[in-house]
């Protein structure tokens, strides 16, 4: 039996203090019982000498000097793992919530995990169609890949995180090797159930794993959360060989759970009082995606995150962007002209892309093509703004055409319907359709022979 | 000597406070507790030390012992270093994972180059030879097109007592015995170990003349670097700077290449590391990895180490400069380096400066910088390095202190410009806000080595797009097609220079590298489309009617067309320019 300390020296926030502690590990799980019944988890995060200070998961309502027994448990906290977790929902901690009881298993794995080598690494190469025209041409996901949706409150990333899962599964994969890992931070509870329906939907529920904190749950569980739901992940894909894509909503939540969490330390703050560490910490996160050299197994990563006030410069998604490769961005503006996925494919970047699409992938013509469609769009901005000044009509013949473009790519390409899975060809042609209203003296970025090949409008000029 | 062993007694993350430590040194490598966690001391006060971990903390407890290692953190450095890649404190991630399968754990040890392999030896000392520190005493060839040197350590000299035939030695095998002049044996082996954060000594420093030739045109021709130059890449994320730095680790023209991934994606290595063997160095024909060295500490693996990455990868680059090579350093992120500076500092509990850095961040910098240059070993060579280094200011905002530290101490800037970056015109470097301060000294290098009006061109093209941006503020208000004809060429021009030369693409087979000599025949070229063009304005002949000839559109696609080795067709696009326009001039006589 291990030893009960029934005296706290300090509550503070999400942090207990206690002193006069022997034997006690960095980071070890320690479990709190607070009035002899109800039951809570921490996280010890100082230690110095017999002082000893703990994050409490559940936070410390409720929680007084005299009235809460700890015990150090000797153990990092660990959530159970083992193939029966598929089609189950645990909360932000990784305790079961769906009634259907605990996980057999003897397996439990430390929800921190370990940085992989680089050099057991495998560089991901496989192209995922999505079905969406504007990222499979223009910022490829590729199977292994941690791309992030950086998304505004009220614009609807939801449903393009759910259209992705139901189109993703499709290409070369059975359910056998196929699994979703669901981690929510701080999502209302209408989201999370537009998930779970989304999940139902789409025919994967009982390969999906979730791991829910909602909004109105403890704030700093919120941190174990994605922990847990990437521990489950990598179970599934490295030791079960499983193709698994995870979706993490809202990091945006997560983040701020961390500030509160080091401001009751009392850190030394940096942009926006997130604490120093906010580039590592994520990184722990985002990094566990990709794939290893020798498992057939995958990770691929969409952390959703909520832009505080749509400024992409925000700490949150400025520090996501440099650690992930590439981003999905959202546009408010387009998701008020009714455009369906609200896709900025100008500030939007996938960095795997290079090396999974092209010949033996997608199509030979397919990164000419991104080049253009990408350098003709932004030509599109300065053509609006300018037309904003001086009016349509007093507009040259070509930035007209530049005009016309950038309607039709946004209406017809950009836009798709919710349910409407294309295929890589068909967005590629329709890419060349709409790219042939402008003249081919214009498409400076494709090789002759492509141009010669695709291009649909009048070759002669 | 005195039994040190120190008692843990404060743990946050990696700093570790430990007891009964009064003997220990500052900078000292020590391991920590049970799992012999290695760190190192970073301050002493009384009795107590503060050490940073390099690994995990998480399961350390408070009382378990600390133990002294007797040496500041080390490398060690010998043959075996090239085509590696390395933690931030030197262990072979290769090794490490024989040891514990696809991820890292703590609690390893101490790891360093492979002491079991023999390399063959070529001795050059001979008994009664007289050796100063920097005298090469024994050649390894550690690659097909590197000789490896091995060199008498600094502050050591002496007369060769003992020198072994040529044949098969490991790294720790004696090879030469020197008797020093007071009298003591030192044996010479394969490998000698420095302190990390210790500049090598040199016999002199040099003036900066040469060029660090990179193939990439906007650098070469526009920002060009200096070999033994310091150079800083700052952009926003999505802006290019990692691909910009393997381009110039690919085709930069030094010997060794040292590429630090410093708190930066885990798969960006591995496609270093899956790309690099199969590509091939044009100067020697042998695969690019045979002349680099990669050190990776990515973003999630202990912060300490990170901080440690940077001197780890400076002081191998000094060694293999102290051979009379030419190294280039690429550190990719110094931001992220930066970033662990403050992450310790702010456990340290140090009062913060700007932005939670620490006070010391802008002297570290320059001690970083600062170890670069164009030097005369100690052996008496000439040799140099180039630091390159990115970095990742947040939200894309030069004025934060590691950009504006940064540009104090390096000569040349190459800003990373999101707007071009967005328009996928890539290299992404902003022709108008970035400089060199090695153009004027290469200027005399560019005349006799390339050609005498190189730098003239330079600075034609350069004024074309000055006047452009100015332009491009009346044409924000008033639309392209009310300019008067010579403005409207000035803009043309100013196209063709953007995408006929400044873009350039790194996937293109052609395009990825461009010689000097392309480089300097596609600026005549647009030079001589531009005289051309500007006579034809000035009979009155529209700019439409310019763009529309053919000879414009083969300018504009002349970086993927003709090839390196071809320069021949540059020298006939040029002549079927001059001929294009002197019929469309006798058509509107």
């Amino acid at each position: 039996m291990r030893k009960e300390y029934l005296k706290l020296e300090k509550v503070e926030g999400p942090l207990i203090v206690l002193t006069n502690v022997h034997d006690v590990q960095y980071g070890e799980l320690v479990s709190i019982r607070v009035d002899g019944s109800e039951n809570r988890k921490g996280k010890v995060i100082l230690i110095d000498g017999t002082r000893v200070v703990v994050q409490v998961f559940e936070g410390t309502a409720g929680i007084s000097a005299n009235n809460a027994a700890v015990t150090f448990t000797g153990e990092p906290m660990t959530v159970p793992v083992s193939e029966e977790i598929l089609g189950r929902t645990f909360n932000g901690v990784g305790e079961p919530i769906d009634g259907m009881g605990e996980v057999l298993t003897n397996v439990r794995r430390n929800i921190n995990g370990r940085p992989i080598n680089p050099v057991a690494r495998k560089y991901p190469r496989n192209f995922i169609q999505t079905g969406i025209s504007a990222i499979d041409a223009l910022m490829t996901l590729i199977r292994g890949q941690k791309l992030p949706i950086f998304s505004g409150s009220g614009i609807n990333h939801n449903q393009l995180a759910a259209h992705i899962v139901k189109n993703a599964r499709i290409e070369g994969d059975d359910n056998r090797n196929f699994a979703v890992v669901f981690g929510a931070m701080g999502v209302k509870h209408d989201d999370a159930d537009f998930f779970v329906r989304s999940f139902q939907e789409s025919g994967v529920s009982d390969h999906v794993v979730m791991y829910i904190n909602t909004a109105d749950a403890p704030i700093v569980e919120r941190i174990a959360t994605p922990r847990c739901a990437l521990t489950a992940a990598e179970y599934l894909a490295f030791e079960l060989d499983m193709h698994v894509l995870v979706i993490l909503t809202d990091m945006t939540s997560y983040a701020e759970a961390l500030r509160e969490i080091s401001s009751a330390k009392e850190e030394v703050p940096s942009r926006k009082g997130y604490p120093g560490y906010l580039y590592s910490d994520l990184s722990t996160i985002y990094e566990r995606a990709g794939m290893i050299k020798g498992r057939e197994g995958s990770i691929t990563l969409i952390p959703i995150l909520t832009m505080p006030n749509d400024d992409i410069t925000h700490p949150i998604p400025d520090l996501t962007g440099f650690i992930t490769e590439g981003q999905i961005v959202l546009s408010r503006e387009l998701n008020q002209k009714g455009i369906y996925p609200p896709i900025d494919i100008l500030p939007s970047l996938s960095r795997l892309m290079k090396d999974g699409i092209g010949k033996d992938y997608t199509r030979e013509d397919h990164a000419d093509l991104a080049s253009q469609i990408f350098a003709a769009y932004s030509r599109v901005q300065d053509v609006r703004s300018l037309s904003q000044i001086i009016g349509e009509e007093d507009l040259g013949d070509i930035d007209r055409l530049y005009l016309e473009f950038g309607r039709e790519l946004e209406n017809r390409f950009i836009s798709q319907g919710a349910d409407e899975n294309r295929s890589i060809a068909e967005t590629l042609d329709l890419g060349w359709e709409i790219l042939s209203m402008l003249p081919v003296t214009e498409l400076d970025r494709i090789r002759t022979e492509f141009v010669q090949k695709y291009y649909k409008g009048k070759q002669n000029r | 000597m005195e039994h040190r062993e120190g008692i843990v007694v404060f743990i946050n993350g990696p700093v570790v406070k430990g007891v009964n430590m009064g003997s220990f040194k500052v900078n000292e490598m020590v391991t920590v507790g049970e799992k012999q966690l290695i760190g190192e001391v970073v301050s002493i006060d009384g009795d107590t030390a503060t050490v940073q971990v390099y690994e995990e903390t998480e399961g350390l407890k408070v009382g378990e012992k600390i133990h002294y290692t007797g040496r500041p953190l080390s490398v060690t450095l010998g043959p075996g270093m090239l085509g590696n890649i390395f933690d931030g404190i030197q262990r072979p991630l290769a090794k490490i994972n024989e040891i514990s399968a696809d991820f890292i754990p703590e609690g390893i040890g101490l790891l360093t180059l492979d002491d079991q392999k023999k390399w063959d030896v070529t001795v050059t000392a001979r008994p009664g030879d007289f050796l100063q520190p920097g005298t090469v005493y024994a050649t390894v060839q550690e690659t097909l097109s590197i000789v490896h040197k091995l060199m008498v350590p600094a502050n050591i000299s002496g007369r060769v007592a003992e020198a072994k035939p040529d044949g098969p030695y490991t790294l720790n095998d004696t090879v030469v015995v020197l008797e020093t002049p007071d009298g003591r044996r030192v044996d010479l082996t394969l490998c000698s170990k420095w302190p990390v954060r210790q500049a090598r000594p040199v016999k002199k420093r040099l003036p900066i003349y040469k060029p660090l030739i990179t193939g990439q045109r906007v650098i070469d021709s526009f920002f060009p670097i200096a070999k033994g130059g310091t150079v800083g890449i700052p952009g926003g994320f999505g802006t290019g700077k990692t691909v910009t730095q393997h381009q110039l680790a690919k085709w930069s023209d030094a010997d060794i290449i040292i590429y630090i991934g410093c708190g930066e994606r885990g798969n960006e290595m591995t496609d270093v590391l899956e790309e690099f063997p199969a590509l091939i160095d044009p100067r020697t024909n042998r695969p690019l990895m045979e002349r680099t060295i990669l050190i990776a500490n990515t973003s999630n693996m202990p912060v300490a180490a990170r901080e440690a990455s940077i001197y780890t990868g400076i002081a191998m680059a000094e060694y293999y400069r102290d051979m009379g090579y030419d190294v280039a350093v690429m550190a990719d992120s110094t931001s992220r380096w930066a970033e662990a500076l403050r992450e310790i500092s702010g456990r340290l509990e140090e009062m913060p400066a700007e932005e939670g850095y620490p006070a010391y961040l802008p002297s570290r910098l320059a001690e970083f910088y600062e170890r670069a240059g164009c030097v005369e070993t100690l052996g008496g060579q000439e040799a140099s390095i180039t630091i390159i280094g990115a970095v990742s200011p947040p939200g894309g905002d030069f004025s934060e202190p590691v950009t504006e530290n940064t540009k104090r101490f390096v000569s040349a800037f190459l800003a990373l410009d999101k707007k071009l970056a967005y328009a996928r015109h890539y290299p992404s470097i902003n022709y108008l806000t970035s400089y060199s301060g090695y153009a004027g000294v290469l200027e005399n290098w560019y005349s006799e080595n390339v050609s005498p009006d190189m730098m003239k061109l330079r600075t034609k093209m350069m004024r074309l797009l000055q006047e452009e941006a100015k332009l491009n503020e009346i044409v924000q208000l008033v639309g392209e097609d009310v300019l008067p004809n010579d403005q409207a060429l000035v803009l043309e021009m100013a196209r063709i220079i953007k995408k006929g030369f400044l873009q350039q693409n790194a996937l293109h087979r052609e395009d990825t590298y461009t010689t000097l000599e392309k480089q300097y025949k596609m600026l005549m070229v647009i030079d001589t489309l531009y005289e051309n063009a500007l006579k034809a304005v000035k009979m009155g002949i529209p700019v439409s009617t310019i763009r529309s000839l053919d000879v414009v559109q083969e300018v504009l696609k002349m970086k993927f067309d003709i090839p390196n080795d071809r320069t021949e067709l540059l020298d006939q696009l040029h002549d079927r320019i001059v001929n294009d326009f002197s019929e469309l001039s006798r058509k509107y006589e």
